[in-house]
């Protein structure tokens, strides 16, 4: 390597002696690095490997310890179909806990769309893809009130989001009369509502359009993300805000976008669910926001933001889902779920503390 | 003197409520040269750079960039402009590689369908320029472009960050305090790269603390007191005690120089 020495006019006498050392401190070199070292430069560059191979140990444990009935196309299959919601919800909060932020009405704004969507269809008589586009708009709008109370008025994503979940679920009771529309008449009126339930099957494989949804806004989200300006500029904006805004991101525009695109994927997810339990219920999909933030952490993604991948995030949903089938085709008491998936997300922030001591 | 200057300023003021940060301060910017700014905490040194830089509006006086009044509103539009900013804290985000980095805010997309309508970025085409950047400026030998920033010790990031500047600084390069994070061997490879980059034809304002380094690269030396230039010295015709005595006010510049 050459180092142009170019020639500075009297360095100072205590400076003298450093002409003499080594000046290529400022170049890009590697020392040789232990084992251990290697592998945390490895996972600091893929995230997603940790959960990926969680994912594939627990596959193959479960496929010893349960045998065949585990280890078949359905039952892995069912698990997708399980996970479809959580992992479209997941989608939605990686974007949000990448940019250093959380979300904790998710599930709140997914259920509030689909009620919307339901109640337009059935009881406005408004046709289907007209309902089901409200519903969406309205995830957007939730989103978006979220996402200007954040990125303006400049209050914690934790705190306002606390507050949009009871507001949004209460909204979602108040305006349904907490009432379900059953799953006949949503067929006999609206089957677009419920089309995300159809299946196909491939071999002993079944699919449902749900599971392919899911996949599909995975792929687009991964592209997002890693090869267009905005997705990089997300990662910015979690990583350090005042660094972003320096180098020309605008914080509070990606902010308010990525909140009311969250509020959006929702809303999709909110049509996905009207098809998983072929209802539209009021009650459903609870706990979709501690899922996803499971699903979240568990997949790699750091809570501090700016590291990440929305591949961890489908990992990080597909190791709940593996637990939770698992575990209770062994015939455990499901509270055993809980506890490994409680493991996990400890686990999981361990190793995310560990990759970020990283250094040259 | 006899060339114009690049970038001026006259009666510069900026007021944060009662504190008068800028009190008419002057300015002036000769092309191709080192100019240092120096002062005392709290004379208002950060003030001008961020008025010149953008990141602050003067409530006060007028800025010129080669003979013509601007008024940056943002640092973007000084970026436009062409004067960059290297930050104390370097503006970089770890997490992103050095590539993503050096173009954050201005990448490059891929031509055609794919990077008009899919917005899929040129990676490769940024990954080059980035890497004939900094092998311009002698810090290559990097195997890797795509490594993330928190990897490198604190001088190679600053040389990131440098040739940042340097790439996309058209007009005019600012350095605030570029060796303040530095131990004395990764300083004096970041005070090479000042002399690289000025060698380049890039005019720089350094603003730094560190008397040493400031007459070892500068051509002149703004001494800024209470808001204001208090005088530019030659710092071949003066010794650092001069200028620390000016700068603290136990000496008064001579009449000559005064400003």
């Amino acid at each position: 390597m050459s180092v142009e020495t170019t020639k500075v006019s009297g360095p100072q006498e205590f400076e003298k002696t450093l002409d003499a050392s080594d000046r290529n401190v400022a170049s890009f070199d590697t020392h040789s690095r232990t084992a251990l070292e290697s592998i945390q430069h490895r996972l600091h560059k893929s995230p997603a490997m940790v959960p990926l191979i969680i994912l594939l140990l627990s596959v193959i444990l479960f496929a010893i310890v349960v045998g065949g009935r585990f280890f078949s196309p359905f039952t892995l299959t069912l698990i997708l179909q399980q996970v479809a919601i959580t992992g479209m919800v997941g989608i939605a909060q990686t974007l949000v806990v990448l940019t250093a932020g959380i979300d904790l009405s998710v599930g709140a704004i997914m259920v509030l769309s689909s009620v919307v969507m339901g109640q337009f269809a059935m009881h406005y008589g408004v046709p289907a893809p007209v309902a089901v586009a409200v519903g969406l708009l309205v995830g957007a709008i939730c989103g978006l009130i979220n996402g200007f109370l954040i990125a303006r008025v400049k209050l914690p994503p934790f705190i306002v989001t606390l507050g949009t979940w009871s507001i949004y679920a209460a909204i979602n009771f108040i305006y349904s009369g907490n009432e379900t529309i059953r799953s006949q008449d949503l067929e006999a009126t609206a089957p677009l509502l419920q089309f995300f339930g159809g299946s196909f099957k491939v071999g002993g494989a079944v699919f449902t359009y749900g599971v392919l949804l899911m996949l599909i806004m995975a792929a687009i989200a991964w592209y997002v993300l890693n090869h267009t300006a905005w997705g990089r500029h997300v990662y910015a904006v979690g990583d350090d805000p005042e660094a972003a805004e320096l180098s020309g991101v605008r914080v509070d525009r990606m902010l308010l976008a990525v909140y009311t695109l969250t509020g959006l994927i929702c809303a999709i997810a909110g049509w996905a669910l009207i098809g998983r339990i072929g209802s539209v219920s009021p009650q459903a999909g609870q706990f979709e926001n501690i899922n996803s933030i499971t699903a979240v952490v568990i997949g790699g993604t750091s809570l501090f933001g700016g590291r990440g991948s929305i591949l961890g995030t489908i990992f990080g949903a597909l190791i709940v889902g593996v637990f939770a089938l698992g575990l209770r085709l062994w015939g455990t008491d499901p509270q055993w779920t809980q506890l490994s998936v409680g493991a996990l997300i400890i686990v999981a922030v361990g190793i995310d503390q560990w990759i970020r001591k990283i250094s040259g | 003197m006899t060339q114009q200057p690049i970038l001026t300023a006259r009666g510069l003021v900026k007021r944060y409520g009662r504190v008068t940060a800028l009190d008419s301060a002057d300015f002036d910017l000769y092309p191709g040269e080192i100019l240092a700014v120096i002062g005392d905490n709290g004379a208002g040194k950060s003030s001008l750079i961020k008025a010149i830089s953008g990141a602050v509006v003067p409530d006060e006086g007028e800025i010129r960039l080669e003979g013509k009044p601007i008024a940056f509103k943002s640092p973007m539009e000084a970026r436009e402009a062409g004067i960059e900013t290297v930050y104390q804290n370097l503006a970089l985000s770890p997490a992103l590689s050095i590539a993503d980095n050096m173009f954050l805010g201005r990448e490059i997309r891929k031509p055609g369908f794919v990077g008009q309508w899919l917005r899929m970025l040129d990676r490769p085409a940024m990954e080059k320029r980035a890497r004939e950047k900094l092998t311009e400026l002698g810090l290559m030998t990097i195997q890797n472009i795509s490594q993330a920033v928190e990897t490198l010790s604190g001088g190679q990031r600053q040389g990131v960050a440098v040739a940042r500047a340097a790439a996309f600084g058209s007009k005019v390069v600012i350095m605030d305090e570029p060796t303040a994070a530095l131990g004395v061997k990764e300083s004096r490879r970041v005070l090479e790269l000042i002399l690289d980059v000025k060698k380049r034809g890039l005019p720089i304002v350094l603003i730094s603390h560190n008397m040493p380094h400031v007459f070892e690269v500068a051509d002149r030396i703004h001494i800024h007191r209470l808001g204001r230039r208090l005088a530019v010295i030659d710092p071949k015709q003066y010794t650092m005690s001069d200028a620390v005595a000016f700068m603290t006010g136990a000496k008064a510049p001579p009449e000559a120089l005064a400003a």
